[in-house]
């Protein structure tokens, strides 16, 4: 008897075919050049089983570099389909996948881990950590990201990918309307991915709250990890939201119940609820720590402190807690009444306060400054006039009956890609040129990185502006193809320009990448900008230990404090002697454990019971014995630490 | 800061901004902005009003930030002089930037409120109200005229000046019923019986679709809505009652149950049981 959806498993089209070619002439390159290199051991010692906070945050940025690609290559599919009226590039199925890959894998698999990694990497340095408060868990949530994504992403290739939109609005992804494995892939690619998120959003919230370094106050933090703060709190307000939707959607379509169905009492409306109970703290997600970003970047170019520090910290828990009361504005139009319209709009308009408080900051940090335009602060300047036009047209969303306008058209789909793309995307390309070197100890080309940043940032201003007119036009989003005559396609062609625009740009990047591994600028110093936090006071990269003494704070701007302040006599280090340095062990349980679940999920997908049920097995194994390990850690003795600090370690 | 005689440049720039852009809103191409009914209508007058204030804050906004850049960058001769690293932040400033935008929030507050609750009712009209009970189906629109007892699939035949009720259901995925120069979306969800007040000023031929996806024919969910003088109106309906054939049961459930795409159709009466409205739970798809 063949197992349920079995027909179903083989994708066929060329483009999948051309897919599966890639991905198999890709992976047998890449165990080609382990092999031949005899890097198969350093993969699993060094990667797969690392608990340092900097490797995974660099895993982290790598994964969503990939996912990058991906929806990006979806973006472009879209845009070639919508080029011109009436194109038949790809048919409705085709590009209703396409789009909903799109945004599930932008907003979840890439914005996400991209600013996960970015915090992984700089936050436990910001506040003179030797690691996150749990490394071990730290790998966990990384490994459930990365097998999340990649169950998603298969996808395309085995099973058919899901199709109703990265919303996903039942009853359409329900059973009746969305059959097939396609939907499944969604809910448990997501459901995997959010464990490790909401494990991470724990992590650096306990991290931040016990681990910084003495003297360093909650009011000394740097604004990143105050964002991350605030960030990991949303996250662990939201995300059961997620998890809890997502698995009863998942009973609705495995097990036949009625939650969101039509029929016996099933109520849709509660899924577009739920999801935005959770969507919407999770633009803020992944738009607080960019915040954070900016913060940094501004206030380092700008050789300044930044400006009304407390205000910054307020308002971010005035978002944090604002979001959490406007989820209503995502569907005006469902005719919840008057008086919750009236409410959920003015507490929308009510964001705009702290925000507005956040972008004068900035423009204000640069005042009396001397303002550099490396390319990290170019992202980051960038970010203010676009998140000011995306975050005007979002008060503009706010006033619900202009809504029942705008709703689900291209007026929509322009503001929020200017928040996010204008908005985090900017933001964490800033972060990448900031933090490159402390990453990888050298700096990005500057030549090419400005060739990035303009070519970004003016393709990304054609293939958006436009959709707003578009929207005022009548067209909606998700239309796979539009006829003639409406006055649509010269606008819609000038966004396909604009987003090839986008995908040329990144070249730059890419070229900028490997350039600098070779010819980049060694950062010798360790403080490669100036910089005003504790990231730029151990090398670059960081040791495995980060600081071999932990630093003592005496104020805001810690590092710059000890070069340049009043107080830099106090930071003068006596030569302490070290001491050995306790730190975790290296494990390969929460790679196995990810694998495990990845099987279990597999099976779910395609309702294989057996395989499901094994894989759920094999995950209760590995928690099973982790609580039975006693060898969990261990010390770096003075010598190596002496050997580390002079010079001899670093590669 | 700036002085009054930038200032007043920057305001000038500001308003003539604001008025191009206007202007040019006015092609006819542009529906939303330009709006043929009393509901349409009211929602432009917001979202004009909400584009007014915004476009104040953004030129505030990009002035500042322009200056600065200009102003303090690092490679403007004498830059030393002006260096102080040690500002922290300024009272007054925060205060007036705080300020500021709630009175914004107000003024922007106040409408949005008054017309949220205005559009619950229908607009002020000589006319008595017409019902039409639309259902979104896979991939089609079914209108019923539940007075006139007639039904149309994918086109909409309304009285103009007079004030059309409906009632918003579906029986299919959720969608949104929307033609933009009469006004603003709603959802037609399965279940919920959801109502929209609508109305065109003059006769005329207004382009209405569906704007939630609701899966594979999803784009060609479009449909005309002819506006026509009240004798041109009851004219057709009794065309439409002479002329044309009886919407059977076997048929209605074809349209409803069967996946794909219609042309438009016309129909002299539909019987009881296909009624869409508030039955939905019985329906069993
Ligand atoms: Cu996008
Ligand atoms: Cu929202």
């Amino acid at each position: 008897m063949l197992p349920h959806y079995f027909n179903h498993l083989f994708v066929s089209g060329i483009d999948i075919y051309i897919a599966d070619v890639l991905i198999i002439l890709a992976s047998i390159s890449i165990v080609g050049v382990l092999t031949y290199f005899k890097k198969w051991k350093w993969l699993w010692r060094e990667w797969l089983t690392t608990v340092d906070h900097k490797k995974i945050g660099i895993m982290y940025i790598l994964a969503a570099f990939a996912m990058f690609f991906r929806g990006g290559m979806d973006g472009l599919m879209m845009r070639t389909q919508l080029a011109v009226p009436n194109n038949h590039f790809l048919g409705a199925q085709h590009y209703d996948e396409v789009f909903t890959t799109h945004g599930t894998i932008m907003i979840l698999f890439m914005a996400m881990p991209m600013l996960i990694g970015l915090i992984n990497v700089a936050m436990p340095l910001q506040i003179g950590a030797r690691d996150v408060a749990f490394p071990y868990l730290n790998a966990i949530s990384l490994w459930t990201f990365f097998f999340g994504a990649l169950l998603f992403n298969l996808s395309f290739v085995i099973g058919g990918s899901p199709d109703a939109g990265w919303t996903s609005y039942a009853p359409l992804a329900g059973p009746t309307f969305s059959p097939g494995p396609g939907e499944n892939y969604y809910l448990f690619g997501l459901n995997l991915a959010g464990l490790g998120t909401l494990a991470s959003g724990i992590n650096f919230l306990v991290t931040i709250i016990k681990m910084r370094a003495p003297g360093m106050t909650l009011m000394r933090m740097p604004m990143f990890v105050w964002s991350t703060l605030i960030t990991s709190i949303l996250i662990i307000f939201a995300f059961p939201v997620l998890t809890v939707a997502l698995s009863l959607l998942s009973f609705d379509r495995l097990f036949g119940s009625h939650i969101f169905s039509m029929t016996h009492g099933g109520m849709p409306m509660m899924w577009v609820n739920l999801f935005w109970i959770w969507g919407h703290p999770e633009v803020y997600i992944v738009i607080l720590p960019a915040f954070g970003i900016l913060s940094e970047v501004i206030g380092t170019f700008s050789g300044k402190k930044l400006f009304g520090y407390s205000a910054m910290v307020g308002s971010l828990i005035a978002i944090a807690f604002l979001s959490f009361l406007v989820w209503v504005h995502h569907f005006f139009t469902m005719g919840a009444g008057a008086t919750v319209n009236s409410f959920f709009g003015v507490s929308t308009m009510l964001i705009a306060i702290p925000t507005g408080v956040k972008i004068f900051n900035w423009i204000f940090t640069m005042y009396k400054g001397k303002v550099r335009f490396n390319t990290a602060m170019l992202w980051s300047l960038a970010f203010i006039p676009t998140f000011v036009i995306g975050g005007m047209t979002g008060v503009m969303l706010a006033v619900a009956p202009a809504d029942y306008q705008y709703h689900n058209s291209y007026f929509l789909i322009a503001h929020f890609h200017y928040m996010l793309v204008g908005g985090t995307v900017f933001g964490v390309f800033s972060g990448l040129y900031y933090w490159w070197p402390k990453m990888f100890g050298m700096k990005l080309n500057e030549t090419l990185g400005k060739w990035h940043f303009w070519l970004f940032m003016i393709s990304f201003n054609l293939t958006f502006l436009p959709m707003y007119l578009l929207g005022l036009m009548g067209m909606t989003r998700r239309m796979y193809t539009y006829p003639p005559g409406l006055g649509w396609s010269h606008l819609n062609m000038l966004e396909t320009v604009g987003a090839f625009g986008q995908g040329f740009a990144m070249m730059f990047m890419m070229v900028n990448i490997i350039w600098s591994i070779k010819n980049g600028e060694r950062d010798l110093t360790g403080d490669a900008w100036d910089g005003r936090a504790l990231e730029w006071a151990t090398t670059s990269p960081a040791p495995e230990y980060n600081f071999a003494h932990i630093p003592m704070i005496y104020g805001r701007d810690a590092f710059w404090d000890r070069k340049y302040g009043k107080d830099k006599a106090k930071y003068t280090l006596k030569a302490k002697p070290y001491t050995p340095i306790h730190m975790p062990n290296n494990s390969g349980r929460p790679f196995l454990m990810a694998v495990a679940f990845f099987i279990s999920f597999f099976g779910f997908v395609f309702e294989w019971w057996l395989v499901a049920g094994l894989g759920l097995l094999a995950v209760f194994f590995f928690m099973f014995s982790r609580s039975f390990e006693t060898n969990t850690d261990h010390y770096i003795s003075v010598e190596e630490i002496e050997h580390t600090e002079s010079g001899g370690g670093r590669s | 800061m700036l002085s009054p005689k930038k200032r007043r440049g920057l305001t000038f720039a500001a308003l003539s901004a604001v008025s191009m852009l206007m202007l040019s809103g006015c092609g006819s191409q542009i529906a939303v902005l330009h709006p043929e009914g009393p509901v349409a209508q009211k929602e432009f007058n917001l979202i004009v009003w909400s584009f007014v204030l915004m476009a104040f804050v953004g030129i505030v906004v990009f002035g500042l930030f322009a200056y600065m850049l200009i102003k303090y960058r690092a490679s403007r001769p004498g830059i030393e002089k002006t260096y102080d690293p040690n500002i922290e932040g300024n009272t007054k400033l925060e205060v007036t930037w705080t300020v500021i935008p709630v009175l914004i929030v107000i003024a922007l507050a106040i409408p949005t409120v008054q017309t949220t609750y205005a559009l619950k009712d229908p607009p002020a009209s000589a006319h008595d109200p017409i019902e039409v009970d639309v259902t979104s189906a896979d991939w089609k629109w079914i209108f019923q005229y539940p007075a006139q007892h007639i039904e149309t699939v994918n086109y909409l035949v309304i009285p103009a000046g007079v004030p059309v009720k409906f009632m918003l259901t579906s029986v299919g995925p959720m969608n949104t019923f929307w033609v933009p120069e009469l006004g603003g979306m709603e959802f037609t969800m399965p279940g919920a019986d959801l109502g929209l007040w609508l109305e065109a000023d003059k006769p005329g031929v207004y382009l209405g679709r569906g704007a939630n996806f609701s899966g594979k024919g999803f784009a060609h969910m479009q449909f005309n809505v002819y506006s026509k003088t009240q004798t041109q109106f009851n004219q057709w309906v009794s065309t439409v009652k002479s002329k044309y054939p009886a919407l059977t049961m076997n048929e209605a459930t074809y349209l409803v149950k069967h996946q794909g795409l219609s042309p438009i159709m016309t129909f002299s009466s539909y019987p009881a049981a296909s009624v869409a409205q508030n039955q939905n739970t019985q329906m069993g798809m």
